[in-house]
């Protein structure tokens, strides 16, 4: 009975999210072809251990050769990165005053605002993204009011911007960054900046000097849950972007349902997962940490 | 006392707070604008709302969708609690590590890649795609969501209530079924509702792993919205914030109806 908990889940997971990791890997390793599924070799377990040494022969790394060879998928690899790193930057700058806001206030406020802010993140992204689409469009709110103010003369154009694709990504990763922020900015001991106040440091130098560092921890968590998934992020730069801001989660989806490359598309995922993997470790570290120290 | 909130900090809240609400508020405005186009105000009307009745095809996408949610939602629960369980109550049992890296891991996967490996298992079994393929999609993406909240519950909850009735003679499953699981359940009604929206809401996970006969509500609006913004889509996201909203907030008050059961009184 006990051993059920946790096979049934562990089951679960291993079947529907580890497998099917192998699977891209191995697909990632093998030939396109024509056909469907579009790429050979299938593994043939029935044919046995000559059935292994076949399958091992028919993996080739053209794929990843293939990656390295067409600047395409370098640029998308570097426009992702460099967006990722730019809107996390953004996204702490934005994030942090709202944060630390929240716990200047009174208990019963600080749980409100808490559900304020987790509030639009559980309403689609695909909702909250089509919402900026309405106001950025050319004949839109946000141009009519600048009009309106007379800030600029000429509408100019949101849509199809990298300014577009970063106001959807603050907008949406949000949430991500302020709650993590908000929980370790919540637990930080007063009394400390009581301490440096009493000795006579100035605000500014408090908060440069003790909350920030105390908040290392929070900073990190947020900064790797904003950075991993807009790495790989694809319904905003799709809808907001222009066609020169490709993304690599663009580049996949591209490559598996308009070109109908299996092999590339996969070896495109597996590239972006190893680029991942070394913010994944650090937040699962953070996160089981973060659960041990609670127990 | 130095709580107290300065002038910057309030200023910070408004405009975060404005920032995240106020485009659902101006989508929520347009979708009841009489006029085709978005810059004239045409007046107020539900004209839109009236339309999307008619909508067939819009209809039974959203009829797939809430039955993927459901059926979605109910699995991830019990899967997800299951792996909570394991996580905090079954201490370090060979291959934790592992079940943990696999419970946190999709938490922060991009989804293109969650749906391109899931695509290729099916593909691999040789599974026709559509309407189950999905659910077992978002059943495996939302169960890490349950187990997390599920945990965190569990981690903070009083063991020596499950003592007492160990002591007493209730053997294990008894003590879970009559002890832990009443104390949790408003927990797991939280997760579940936060399933069933993560289930409305995605995307890219349910492109890849649906079939012919199988368009959920979110393919249907993102297959539109593409083509550019219109007053029918304003009135079809404003219902979808709208259940949202209202799922959430429901979830919300569960949660904090469970953190006042069973937890020992804080000084």
């Amino acid at each position: 009975m006990a051993k059920l908990v946790v096979r049934i889940p562990y089951v679960w997971m291993a079947v529907f999210f580890l497998v099917p990791f192998l699977i891209v890997l191995k697909i990632s390793l093998s030939q396109t072809a024509i056909a469907q599924p579009p790429y050979t070799p299938v593994f043939d377990l029935a044919a046995g251990w000559h059935g292994v040494r076949s399958f091992l022969a028919g993996l080739s790394l053209d794929n990843f050769a293939f990656l390295g060879s067409d600047p395409l998928y370098i640029l998308s690899y570097m426009k992702s990165v460099e967006i990722a790193a730019f809107s996390t930057l953004l996204l702490l700058v934005i994030g942090y005053p709202i944060a630390y806001a929240i716990t200047r206030t009174p208990r019963r406020v600080q749980a409100v605002l808490v559900l304020l802010v987790i509030l639009p993140f559980w309403t689609s992204f695909l909702i909250r993204i089509y919402a900026w689409m309405n106001i950025l469009q050319h004949d839109g709110p946000l141009n009519q009011l600048l009009l309106f103010l007379h800030i600029v003369r000429e509408p100019p154009a949101w849509l199809s911007t990298d300014t577009a694709v970063y106001i959807g990504i603050v907008y949406s990763y949000l949430p991500f960054m302020v709650l993590p922020l908000y929980a370790t900015l919540e637990k930080l001991d007063e009394t400390l900046l009581e301490a440096a106040a009493d000795l006579g440091c100035p605000r500014w130098k408090t908060f440069w000097l003790v909350t920030l560092p105390l908040s290392a921890p929070g900073v990190l968590a947020g900064a790797l849950l904003c950075f991993i998934p807009i790495c790989g992020e694809f319904v905003i730069p799709d809808l907001l972007g222009g066609s020169r801001t490709s993304m690599i989660g663009q580049t996949v989806w591209t490559e598996f349902f308009a070109n109908k490359d299996w092999p590339t598309a996969s070896a495109v995922a597996v590239v972006l997962v190893c680029l991942l993997v070394t913010p994944i470790v650090v937040f699962q570290y953070q996160a089981m940490r973060g659960a041990e120290r609670r127990s | 006392m130095m709580r107290k909130a300065s002038l910057f900090n309030l200023a910070a809240l408004a405009a975060g707070m404005a920032f995240l609400y106020l485009p659902i508020v101006i989508l929520v405005i347009y979708s009841f604008n009489a006029s085709r186009l978005v810059a004239v105000w045409g007046g107020w009307s539900i004209h839109w709302y009236a339309q999307l009745a008619g909508d067939a095809a819009l209809l039974a996408a959203a009829s797939i969708s809430l039955r993927i949610a459901l059926v979605s939602a109910s699995a991830a629960t019990v899967l997800g609690t299951l792996a909570a369980v394991a996580l905090v109550r079954f201490g370090c049992f060979r291959g934790r590590l592992l079940f943990a890296a696999m419970i946190y891991a999709p938490l922060v996967m991009p989804e293109v890649i969650t749906g391109l490996s899931m695509l290729l298992l099916f593909v691999a079994v040789a599974v026709d795609r559509g309407f189950w393929t999905v659910v077992i999609a978002h059943t495996t993406m939302a169960m890490c969501f349950v187990a997390v909240i599920v945990q965190s519950r569990l981690v903070d909850f009083d063991r020596s209530l499950e003592e007492a009735a160990m002591d007493l003679g209730a053997p294990p499953l008894q003590t879970f079924l009559l002890v832990t699981l009443p104390l949790i359940l408003p927990a797991i009604a939280a997760s579940f509702m936060l399933a069933f929206a993560l289930s409305l809401d995605d995307l890219v996970i349910a492109s890849f792993t649906t079939g012919p006969g199988a368009t959920t509500l979110p393919i249907r609006i993102y297959s539109e919205v593409r083509l550019g913004v219109s007053p029918e889509m304003n009135a079809v996201c404003s219902i979808m914030v709208l259940v949202v909203g209202l799922a959430v907030i429901a979830a919300s008050l569960l949660t904090k109806l469970s953190a006042a059961r069973g937890t020992p009184a804080r000084a």
